[in-house]
C-alpha cells in the first residue's frame, strides 16, 4: 500500500482524508496503518532525524483502541479517526516527554495534555511520537536543536526550515501523514515551505495555546503541516475552538474550515505586496509566485500588486517584542521545579546561573538577553513601547490592505531551503529571513503555506496567501484552488 | 538637637476573601500541607496560561469605591519580573501602568484631629509563595500553596506623620476592607501586611528627605515601634553628619531594631511589560453601577443603625461596629435571642476581656451566635446564675463548646428545688448562732455571711434572689 | 547602538546567565548588530501611535469564583530534580 513509500519515493502521498475513508470502509486497520507509519520512521528516520521520541508501543496501543471505536461506530463525522499525527515537541503531552527540543526539558514529563492533544485524541487521530524544532522555538532551521539537527527530505544537506523543522520534515518524508506544528514568526510556513508541504498558521486565537510552550505569548499559535490544503484544513477544524482556560481564545461564529475547500475563486480579490517581490527575493522563487498568482487569474481571481507599508519594519519589532516574550517566559526554567539542574552549586544564585548557562542553547541565550535588554529600565521606550506602536502600524496597514482585498499573496520564505550551517553563524542574516512571515503573526492574521514549483536545484518554493483576522476560510479555499488548478 | 518630622506612607497588601486563586480554580485556603492547593497553573509549569477570577476584580473595585478612588475603567495586567523560589514563574502578574483604583484617600481620626490619608493607587496582583528554612538540611523548602493567593496592594501617599496616625489609617482601612467582606485582614496569617515607607526632614523642610522600606511587620505594635526605631535612627544617622541611605530593611521585633536587607545580587530592574496571557479589562458604567449597589453597609452607618433598631447606646454601637467580625456576630445573636442589650453586654464586657487575656485580635473570635444565644437563654431562664454564666461563657469564648450540654454535663444546672435549698439553708442557720446573733444586734453584714456560706454549700448552682429571702425569713 | 561590555554583563545577570569571556564577546557583536537593527524602527515616527499589544481588541475573560482543582501534589512535584516532606528544595536562602 501507499504508505510502505514515502512522498518523495512514490509520488503522490497519501492524505489524511483518503486513509481515514479507507480506515472506516473497513479496508485497512488502523493498527496496520500505524504499524506500517512506524516502520517508515525506523527507515527513514536514521536519515532525516524528524522525531526526538517515537511512541512505539503507545501508537499501536491507541491504533487498536481507536479501531474497536470505530467498529463500535465512534469517530462518524471525524476526518481524523484512525489517522497517524506527528507533534511537535513543544506541545505538551501527558506523561510523556516534551522536551522543547532543549537540555532544559530533556526529561520533562507535563502532568497534562495540550488542549490540541485533547481535541485530537478526542477525533481518534493516533499521535506516532514527538517531532524535532529549533530549541524553544527559536530559530528558522532547526539546527538549534539539543538533540541534533533534521534533515530536508528534498536534500540531506539541506535544513527542513524551522523552528518547525521535524514536523514538516516529518509529513514530506512520509514518516506522518499530518503534523502539529507552532508558529510564532513564521514557524509552521517557512519549513512548509522548505520541505515542499503544506501548513496553515490560524488566525490568532483560534487554536487554544493551553499547553503550547510559551516562546512568544503574542504571536504563539498552532496550526496544521500536511501534504494537501485539505489535510490541513481537516486537522484544524479538529484542533481549534474556544478554550476557557486560554484567556486569548477567541469564540468565533463557525469552525467548519472544510466548507471552505471550494475549487472556486472567481471574483476574489487577491493583492501582492510590491515590498514582498523586491530586495532579497531569489529569483526564481519571485517567477514562480507570480506564476501561481497567474493561476489564480485564470481562474477568475482579480490579482493585483499595491503598497503594503513599512514591510522592513516588521522584523526589528518583531524580535523585540518576541524575544522580550521569550526572556520572561523562559525565567522559569531554574533547575527548581522541572527541568535540568546543575549537579554542582553552593548558593541560590549559582543554581539558577549554572543551571540556565548549561541547560540553554546560544540562540536561546542570545534571545533572553536581547528581551532582557530591550525591557530594562532606561530601553523600554525606545525599543518595546516603540515595537509595539510599529506592531499597531502594521496591523493599521494589513486593515487598509483588507479593505480592498480578500487575500494577500507573496512568498513564504525569500529562498528556498538553506545549506545545514549556511546561517548559524550569523542571526541577524537569519532573523532576515523572516521577512514575509513575522507581520503575519504581528497582525494576528491566518496565513497558508503551500508548494508553487520548484526552483533548479529542484528545493521547493512556498506560497504564501495571507488572510484577514479570522478569514482563515478565505485563505484555504484560495488555496485549494491554486492547488487544484496548478498542473506543474 | 534639632526638631524633625517624620514622613510616611504604606504600601498594605491584602490577600482577597475569594474562593479561589486569581488565574485558577485552587482554593485559597490558608494552610494546608505543603503543595497541595496549588495545580500547573499557579506553579507556572510550561504551557499553562492564567484566566482572571472575575471576583478580585470586583472586589478591587468594592475596595476603591470605599476608599473614594477614581476607578481604571480600561485597565490591565503587566508582568513584574524577578528571580526568586517563592516566584515559580519567575515574574509576578501584577499592574504597573494602568491600576485598577487611583486617586483616593480616608479620613482618620487621631485624638480628636481628622486628617485624610490619601491612597496614591490600588493594584491587583498574585500573591507569592513560602519558603520555609530547613534547620537539618541547611536548605529551604518551597511551598507554593499560597502562590497565586489575589492580593490588592494599597499605596498610600507619604501623608502620615507618627506612628499614631499610621495605626489609624491602618485601623480604618482594615475596617473598611472587613465589611465589604474583601478581606479577613488577618495579620497573623499574613492576609494584611504593611511595608513602612519612612523618611524625616528638618521641621519646615518643604523636600522629602530619602526613605527606607521596611518589612515583616507582624503586628500594630511591631509597626509601631518600628516606626519609633526607624525614625530614632535616621535622626542620629543625620545628626550624626551621615546620608540615609534608600534601602529595604527587615524589622526584627524580638530584638526591637531593624536591619538592611542584603542587597538582592543584581539591581532590581523589574522588566515590567503587559502581560500577553491576559486581555485588559474594561469596567463598563452599568457594571460599576453595579458593584456601587451592592456596595454593604459600612461602619457608620452600621453605627446609628444599632443605637434606632436596637436601642443600645452610642458606646455600645462603636465598641461593637469596631470590628465586623463582632458586629457580624451582634446581629447574629440578636436575630436569634432578641435580647440586644444583653449580647450587647456579653460582647463589650467578657468577650473583650477574654481577647485581651488571650491576646486575641477580634476577627479570630470563633465561637457562634447560637452558642451565645443559647447561653443567654439559660441566664434568662434562671437555669444558671451569672456567676456559672461566665464560667461557662469562658469555656464557649475557647472551645465553642454548647452551653446547654455543658452545663448539664458539668451539673452547673441551678437548684432551683426550694425545699431542698432551704434545709441547706437551715442547716447553715443552725450552724452560726453568733452570726444570727449579730444579725439580731444590728450587723447586717451577718446576712451577707451566711448568704455567702449557702451560695459555697450549693457550689454557686443557686438563684441569688432565692437564698437572700429564704435567710431573710428564717432570721426573721 | 553601542553595547558596552557593562550592559553584556548587566543582561546576562538579568537574565541569570554565566557567560564566559568567549560568550561575552560573542554577544557582544550578536547584540550590537541586533539592536543597531533594531534601531531601524526609529526611521518611522510613531509619536500619534498607541502602543498595541493585542493584535485585536480582547477584553473582560473571566472564571467564575469557583474552586475546581483539588490536591495533586504527586503530578506537581514529579518532575521536580529534588524534593523533600512534599516541597521543592532550594539552597538556603535567608541571610
Amino acid at each position: 500500500m501507499v504508505m510502505t513509500e514515502s512522498k518523495l519515493q512514490e509520488g503522490t502521498p497519501m492524505t489524511a482524508l483518503a486513509l481515514s475513508a479507507k480506515i472506516k470502509a473497513g479496508k485497512v486497520k488502523v493498527e496496520d496503518v500505524v504499524r506500517q507509519q512506524l516502520e517508515v520512521i525506523k527507515k527513514e528516520d536514521a536519515t532525516y532525524h524528524c522525531y526526538i521520541t517515537v511512541w512505539e508501543e503507545e501508537a499501536l496501543k491507541r491504533a487498536r483502541e481507536v479501531q474497536a471505536e470505530i467498529d463500535a461506530g465512534q469517530y462518524a463525522d471525524s476526518p481524523l479517526a484512525g489517522v497517524p499525527i506527528a507533534i511537535k515537541d513543544n506541545i505538551c503531552t501527558k506523561g510523556q516527554r516534551t522536551t522543547c527540543a532543549s537540555k532544559m526539558l530533556e526529561n520533562f514529563r507535563p502532568p497534562y495534555n495540550a488542549e490540541v492533544i485533547d481535541r485530537l485524541e478526542a477525533a481518534g487521530a493516533v499521535i506516532l511520537g514527538k517531532v524535532n524544532m529549533d530549541e524553544f522555538a527559536m530559530g528558522s532551521t532547526t539546527e538549534t536543536s539539543y538533540f541534533g539537527i533534521t534533515k530536508n527530505p528534498h536534500g540531506v544537506e539541506y535544513v527542513p526550515g524551522g523552528s518547525s523543522g521535524g514536523a514538516a520534515a516529518a509529513v514530506a518524508a512520509g514518516e506522518a501523514v499530518v503534523a502539529l506544528g507552532s508558529d510564532t514568526g513564521g514557524s509552521i510556513r517557512q519549513p512548509s515551505s522548505f520541505c515542499g508541504v503544506t501548513g496553515i498558521k490560524p488566525t490568532y486565537g483560534t487554536v487554544s495555546r493551553y499547553g503550547l510552550i510559551a516562546y512568544a505569548s503574542s504571536l504563539d499559535q498552532i496550526g496544521p503541516i500536511g501534504n494537501t490544503v485539505a489535510d490541513c484544513a481537516s486537522v484544524l477544524e479538529v484542533i481549534a475552538g474556544h478554550d476557557a482556560k486560554d484567556s486569548t481564545s477567541v469564540p468565533t461564529e463557525s469552525y467548519s474550515y472544510t466548507s471552505a475547500l471550494v475549487n472556486d475563486v472567481k471574483g476574489k480579490k487577491i493583492g501582492i505586496p510590491k515590498g514582498y517581490l523586491g530586495k532579497g527575493l531569489e529569483e526564481e522563487v519571485k517567477t514562480a509566485i507570480l506564476r501561481a498568482a497567474k493561476v489564480l487569474e485564470e481562474q477568475g481571481a482579480i490579482v493585483e500588486e499595491f503598497d503594503l507599508d513599512i514591510v522592513d519594519l516588521a522584523i526589528p519589532a518583531y524580535y523585540v517584542l518576541a524575544s522580550a516574550e521569550a526572556s520572561s517566559n523562559l525565567s522559569r526554567y531554574d533547575g527548581v521545579k522541572y527541568g535540568y539542574r546543575t549537579p554542582d552549586f553552593e548558593s541560590l544564585q549559582e543554581l539558577y546561573k549554572k543551571t540556565r548557562s548549561e541547560g540553554f542553547g546560544q540562540e536561546v541565550k542570545r534571545r533572553m538577553m536581547i528581551g532582557a535588554f530591550v525591557l530594562s529600565s532606561g530601553y523600554y521606550d525606545a525599543y518595546y513601547n516603540k515595537a509595539l506602536r510599529v506592531k499597531a502600524l502594521i496591523k493599521e496597514g494589513f486593515d487598509r490592505a483588507f479593505e480592498k482585498y480578500d487575500v494577500i499573496l507573496g512568498p513564504t520564505a525569500p529562498t528556498t531551503a538553506l545549506k545545514i550551517g549556511e546561517n548559524l553563524a550569523d542571526p541577524l542574516k537569519m532573523y532576515l529571513g523572516d521577512i514575509y512571515t513575522v507581520s503575519v503573526n504581528l497582525a494576528g492574521l491566518p496565513a497558508i503555506s503551500l508548494p508553487c514549483g520548484k526552483d533548479s536545484k529542484g528545493l521547493p518554493i512556498g506560497l504564501q496567501l495571507i488572510g484577514k483576522p479570522f478569514g482563515d476560510k478565505d485563505i484555504i479555499q484560495v488555496a485549494y484552488t491554486f492547488e487544484q488548478n496548478d498542473t506543474v | 538637637m534639632k526638631a524633625y518630622e517624620t514622613v510616611i506612607g504604606l504600601e498594605v497588601h491584602v490577600e482577597l476573601a475569594t474562593k479561589t486563586k486569581i488565574f485558577c480554580g485552587c482554593t485559597t485556603e490558608f494552610g494546608g500541607a505543603p503543595n497541595t492547593h496549588c495545580c500547573p497553573v499557579c506553579t507556572g509549569m510550561p504551557g499553562t496560561l492564567p484566566v482572571l477570577n472575575k471576583k478580585v476584580v470586583e472586589f478591587a473595585v468594592a475596595a476603591g469605591l470605599a476608599t473614594n478612588c477614581t476607578i481604571t475603567q480600561n485597565c490591565k495586567f503587566d508582568r513584574k519580573n524577578y528571580f526568586y523560589p517563592d516566584l515559580p514563574k519567575a515574574y509576578q502578574v501584577s499592574q504597573l501602568y494602568l491600576p485598577i483604583c487611583r486617586d483616593g484617600g480616608i479620613e482618620i481620626d487621631v485624638n480628636g484631629v481628622k486628617k485624610v490619608i490619601g491612597i496614591h493607587e490600588i493594584h491587583m496582583e498574585e500573591d507569592a509563595g513560602k519558603l520555609v528554612h530547613d534547620e537539618w538540611d541547611d536548605c529551604t523548602l518551597v511551598d507554593y500553596n499560597r502562590c497565586g493567593v489575589p492580593l490588592i496592594e494599597i499605596v498610600s501617599d507619604p501623608d502620615m506623620r507618627s506612628a499614631e496616625e499610621v495605626i489609624a489609617y491602618l485601623e480604618k482601612l482594615k475596617l473598611i476592607l472587613q465589611y465589604l467582606g474583601v478581606s479577613d485582614c488577618k495579620m497573623q496569617e499574613g492576609s494584611l501586611r504593611a511595608d513602612v515607607n519612612l523618611s524625616v526632614r528638618e521641621m519646615g523642610a518643604s523636600e522629602f528627605g530619602t526613605r527606607t522600606e521596611m518589612k515583616n511587620l507582624n503586628s500594630f505594635k511591631a509597626i509601631a515601634r518600628a516606626i519609633e526605631g526607624e525614625r530614632k535612627r535616621q535622626i542620629e544617622v543625620i545628626e550624626y553628619g551621615k546620608k540615609i541611605v534608600q534601602e529595604t530593611r527587615r524589622w526584627d521585633d524580638n530584638k526591637d531594631t531593624s536591619f538592611a536587607m542584603r542587597s538582592k545580587e543584581d539591581a532590581q530592574d523589574y522588566r515590567y511589560f503587559p502581560e500577553p496571557d491576559l486581555v485588559p479589562i474594561e469596567i463598563s458604567d452599568a457594571w460599576l453601577e453595579e458593584v456601587r449597589q451592592r456596595q454593604p453597609e459600612l461602619r457608620d452607618e452600621k453605627m446609628a443603625r444599632y443605637e434606632k433598631e436596637y436601642d443600645i447606646p452610642e458606646y455600645d454601637a462603636a465598641l461593637i461596629t469596631s470590628s465586623k467580625n463582632v458586629a457580624d456576630l451582634f446581629e447574629a445573636t440578636v436575630a436569634i435571642c432578641k435580647k440586644p442589650k444583653e449580647v450587647s453586654n456579653w460582647l463589650m464586657v467578657e468577650t473583650m476581656r477574654l481577647l485581651k487575656e488571650h491576646e486575641m485580635e477580634p476577627e479570630n473570635i470563633a465561637f457562634s451566635p447560637e452558642n451565645l444565644a443559647k447561653l443567654i437563654a439559660l441566664i434568662e431562664a434562671g437555669s444558671i446564675n451569672r456567676t456559672v454564666a461566665k464560667e461557662v461563657f469562658e469555656v464557649v469564648f475557647t472551645d465553642n463548646i454548647d452551653p446547654e450540654s455543658y452545663v448539664k454535663e458539668k451539673g452547673l444546672l441551678m437548684v432551683n428545688d426550694e425545699g431542698a435549698l432551704r434545709k441547706t439553708i437551715e442547716e447553715i442557720v443552725a450552724a452560726n448562732p453568733q452570726s444570727v446573733e449579730d444579725y439580731h444586734n444590728g450587723k447586717t453584714k451577718a446576712m451577707g455571711f451566711l448568704v455567702g456560706q449557702t451560695m459555697k454549700a450549693m457550689k454557686g448552682k443557686a438563684d441569688p434572689g432565692m437564698i437572700n429571702q429564704i435567710v431573710m425569713e428564717l432570721l426573721q | 547602538m553601542k553595547i558596552t561590555d557593562e550592559t553584556i554583563t548587566y543582561v546576562a545577570a538579568l537574565a541569570k546567565l554565566d557567560l564566559s569571556e568567549e560568550e561575552k564577546d560573542r554577544a557582544k557583536t550578536d547584540l550590537e548588530n541586533i539592536i543597531s537593527y533594531m534601531d531601524t524602527m526609529n526611521e518611522i515616527d510613531t509619536s500619534n501611535v498607541e502602543p498595541m499589544s493585542h493584535a485585536f481588541p480582547m477584553k473582560n475573560v473571566f472564571r467564575e469564583d469557583v474552586v475546581t482543582n483539588g490536591a495533586d501534589r504527586e503530578n506537581l512535584l514529579c518532575n521536580a530534580p529534588v524534593q523533600k516532606e512534599g516541597c521543592f528544595i532550594v539552597p538556603k536562602t535567608v541571610e
